[in-house]
């Protein structure tokens, strides 16, 4: 899908700190990923030709980065580590357990990750990128239900975070 | 006491809101940067060299020697700082991030100032929301307080700071990657040389720097670089931030002088507070993923960045402290640190883009009971071909250290844990799991 007005001009604000434009593509991409909820083609023509970019130059960045969703993950982004503090903490069970529970789950993407560097709080998880710790498999999924039942504000699902900081306001 | 809060005194002092532009004033912030506004950049270079500080992300260079090697009269020049922190159980940069971002940004001011740089970067790992919230606030509270932005306090100098995301990848807390993906390519390492301070962002002179060691530079110079450089022990100087993690009473970051030694970081009372409930240290990973490991009867060795790799073939690269306990299987840690490398080669190079995988596949057969008795030789040699000798510090076929670290846990399940791959042969699967060892 296309940015909307405000997004495009943030897009634009974005564009203009960088020396060399091509370097807002991740930012870009964020953008609307956080507008759409993953990146579409639309998405990615438009970006390219925000940038002087190829479509195919603009999804071979996408490609790379694990937080770009090529596909619609719903709303919510659940992310467990089972690195190797989460290993002994509890994480992989913790993943299995959401996995299954959320299986049938449209708005819930359970995705495995790697460390969250947030190995204090073992085993941890992001919901869209806002951390929650120490879990068990009832916390977490209260903190999920939490976030379902609009009890908790859910971030975008690229994490929300767009600010423009330096050259101009968004 | 082996704990010394410097850089972490704010975040003490001021828990509920040390990330604020009136925390930060309160407790002397930018007062560095004022100072370093009336002085010659080559005599803040000089405290900085007289501090003793070498980089915090993990290799350990000498920061004020990095400065000058970038050339004269070429400009512009840019600092780009590195905080896309990865390394596993690695999570100092993100408190640092959260909870002090402003200490971050007079160390990039101060920083900014002694190379000549007007534009810096900050490439913030994609995955710390809270921490790019807060830096970006604290970038533009800095610029109303007149900190940042056109002529700076009247000195004439010129200074912005863009705050850019990254998505996931840890090979971007690798430099050269880490550039070419804010260019807005895929983050794959470069070749080098050249080396960035020669031509790096944009084929321009770049200095690229850590979070920690850039949130020290104030500390430095309020201190002075010969009081900073008095604490610690050969040429390691000042403090560092441990983060300990794993089967531990108090995972944490600690802010330790250095030469003190990781019993006292993992077990003194106010630190890790030891093992739960009252167990051994089987084992632990002392920094960060990439570092081959110790045991318990190691626990005595000193945080010297030098020492550890010249004595027991380790380092404390990103200041992450795994522990685990006797109910911690080492082939499985093995196995999924394995995995982490697997999925986060680029795959640029050959060697460690099918290396990582073949290290993975074997030490999974291993640990899930279809090991054979050859697979330990066959993982070293495996690891051979990424990092010939597989000594330490390593050798490398490939570009940049992804590869070579891969191999860390196989020379440390050889060198520590033959004994137990074989009892997984043998037994045809994990004796852990199966309760034979627990």
């Amino acid at each position: 899908m296309s940015f909307n007005d405000d997004n495009r001009r943030r897009a634009r604000a974005l564009i203009e700190r960088y020396p060399n434009s091509r370097s807002a593509v991740m930012m870009l991409l964020h953008l609307a990923q956080d507008q759409d909820g993953w990146v579409s083609p639309e998405a990615i023509a438009e970006i390219a030709g925000m940038l002087d970019l190829t479509p195919a130059e603009v999804l071979g960045v996408c490609s790379f980065y694990t937080m770009y969703k090529r596909e619609p993950v719903g709303k919510y982004v659940v992310s467990v580590c089972t690195n190797v503090t989460c290993l002994v903490r509890g994480g992989p069970e913790l993943f299995e357990a959401l996995g299954d529970h959320y299986a049938d789950d449209p708005d819930v993407h359970v995705e495995e990750v790697e460390c969250l560097a947030a190995c204090d709080g073992a085993p941890c998880m992001q919901v869209n990128y806002d951390y929650h710790l120490n879990l068990t498999t009832e916390t977490a999924i209260d903190t999920v239900d939490g976030y379902k039942s609009g009890a908790r504000k859910a971030r975008g699902v690229s994490g929300g975070a767009v600010g423009v900081a330096s050259g101009g306001s968004a | 006491m082996p704990v010394r809060r410097i850089i972490t005194r704010r975040i003490h002092e001021r828990p509920d809101d040390s990330w604020t532009i009136d925390a930060a004033l309160a407790t002397g912030g930018y007062e560095a940067f004022k100072q370093a506004l009336g002085m010659e950049p080559e005599a803040i270079r000089g405290e900085v060299e007289a501090g003793g500080l070498r980089g915090r992300g993990g290799a350990g260079f000498p920061t004020a020697t990095k400065w000058s090697f970038l050339p004269e009269g070429s400009y512009p020049r840019y600092l780009v700082v590195n905080a896309d922190e990865g390394e596993p159980s690695t999570f100092k940069d993100r408190m640092l991030l959260e909870c002090d971002p402003h200490g971050l940004v007079e160390g990039i001011a101060i920083a900014s100032y002694t190379i000549g740089c007007n534009t810096a970067f900050v490439y913030v790992r994609g995955e710390f929301a809270l921490g790019y919230d807060r830096l970006v606030a604290a970038v533009e509270a800095a610029r109303e307080k007149g900190f940042l932005g056109q002529n700076i306090q009247g000195s004439g100098f010129d200074l912005d700071i863009v705050v850019h995301r990254g998505a996931g990848a840890y090979i971007c807390g690798e430099e050269t990657a880490l550039l070419s993906s804010l260019e807005g390519f895929h983050g794959m390492p470069r070749i080098r040389p050249p080396f960035p301070a020669v031509e790096g962002l944009y084929a321009k002179p770049t200095i690229v720097n850590n979070v920690e060691t850039l949130a020290t530079l104030p500390h430095i110079l309020a201190m002075g670089g010969a009081e900073y450089g008095a604490i610690g022990v050969e040429r390691s100087r000042g403090t560092r931030l441990f983060s300990v993690s794993g089967t531990v009473n108090r995972p944490g970051n600690y802010e330790l002088e250095l030469g003190s030694t990781f019993r006292e970081l993992i077990e003194s009372e106010e630190c890790a507070g030891g093992v739960l409930g009252g167990g051994q240290v089987k084992f632990f990973i002392p920094g960060g993923a990439s570092s081959q490991w110790l045991l318990g009867e190691h626990l005595d060795a000193v945080l010297d960045m030098d020492a550890v790799m010249q004595q027991y073939g380790v380092m404390l690269g990103s200041g992450a402290v795994m522990v685990y306990d006797e109910h911690c299987c080492p082939v499985r840690v093995a196995w999924r640190l394995a995995k982490f490398f697997a999925h986060e080669s680029c795959g640029k190079c050959t060697p460690c883009r099918e290396g990582t995988g073949w290290i993975t596949r074997v030490l999974h057969r291993i640990e899930t009971g279809h090991g054979r008795k050859e697979d330990l030789d066959l993982l070293l040699d495996v690891g051979d071909n990424i990092s010939p000798g597989l000594n330490a510090p390593f050798s490398q076929t490939t570009i940049c250290p992804l590869g070579p670290s891969s191999v860390s846990p196989v020379v440390s399940l050889d060198k520590f844990f033959r004994d137990e791959v074989e009892e997984h042969v043998r037994l045809a699967g994990c004796p852990y799991a199966s309760g034979a060892r627990s």
